[in-house]
């Protein structure tokens, strides 16, 4: 591979079914490349995580995914309320999730930490009132 | 353990992907929370939950689980269904509820992360 590869998608924020949709389709996208299974698995759950997160607090967002020779990187950007404490909600368990979401599956205070803990790097720039923009890694 | 078994054990229906009743699975998590089912990853795995709706298939397809359990009579949608098809993952269900779907899996040796006599 000597060029990078880009995928952009367009998180829908207000159809939670089809939540999960894009990361499906990287999965996808990377098997055809032939990546090993455990990076593709690494990288989908890390996205299906930040794409749910986008669906049930922002209202959707934007997902890119380059692939190049060393690496796998996720951005997700998004024009929701921000998140006001960073360090707090990357707890495992935080979460400001209504019953609603919970009842869904989702909302434990997982999602931030799995994607941390699936990724080689991972920033989150946040502006309450403004939106939240995630890079992730994820070495190949 | 195979997934046929897991069926037998369970005395569950089979929903869809009955071609795949032969394969085997490693692990196993019961969980209605699809975040604390992502944080671990496990290879192979069988995902029991009583949670309906299209993300345990996207959960399950993520993690490359084969065969998800749905307990306490729930049933999988149609829309579920097909997307669990495109997946290749077989769907169970069975009137047990998890405590005692996931106890009856254990005690026959599909021990959570481990092997045992499977």
């Amino acid at each position: 591979m000597s060029e990078a590869l880009k995928f952009r998608f367009d998180v829908d924020g207000n159809d939670f079914t089809s939540a999960g949709k894009a990361s499906v389709q990287v999965k996808k996208n990377l098997r055809q490349l032939g990546l090993s299974p455990e990076t593709i698995r690494r990288v989908s759950i890390a996205m299906y995580e930040g794409e749910i997160n986008m669906v049930i607090h922002a209202g959707g967002g934007v997902a890119e995914v380059t692939v190049t020779e060393d690496c796998v990187e996720i951005f997700l950007s998004d024009k929701g309320p921000g998140i006001k404490d960073i360090d707090q909600a990357m707890q495992e368990g935080f979460s400001t999730a209504s019953d609603n979401i919970r009842s869904l599956g989702f909302g434990a205070g997982m999602g931030l930490p799995n994607m941390k803990r699936y990724t080689d790097y991972m920033d989150i720039k946040s502006t309450v009132g403004v939106g939240t923009d995630i890079t992730m890694r994820v070495n190949i | 353990m195979k997934i046929s078994t897991i069926k037998d054990l369970l005395e569950a229906k089979v929903i869809c992907c009955e071609e795949g009743l032969n394969r085997h699975v490693y692990s196993a998590c019961g969980s209605d929370m699809m975040s604390d089912v992502l944080a671990y990853v496990k290879d192979q795995a069988v995902l029991l939950t009583g949670l309906v709706n299209s993300q345990v298939i996207r959960t399950a397809e993520m993690m490359d689980m084969n065969c998800i359990v749905f307990v306490r009579s729930k049933m999988p949608t149609a829309e579920m269904t097909e997307l669990a098809k495109e997946s290749g993952i077989v769907i169970l269900a069975t009137d047990k509820r998890m405590y005692e779907a996931c106890g009856l899996l254990y005690s026959n040796g599909l021990v959570g992360n481990r092997v045992k006599n499977v």
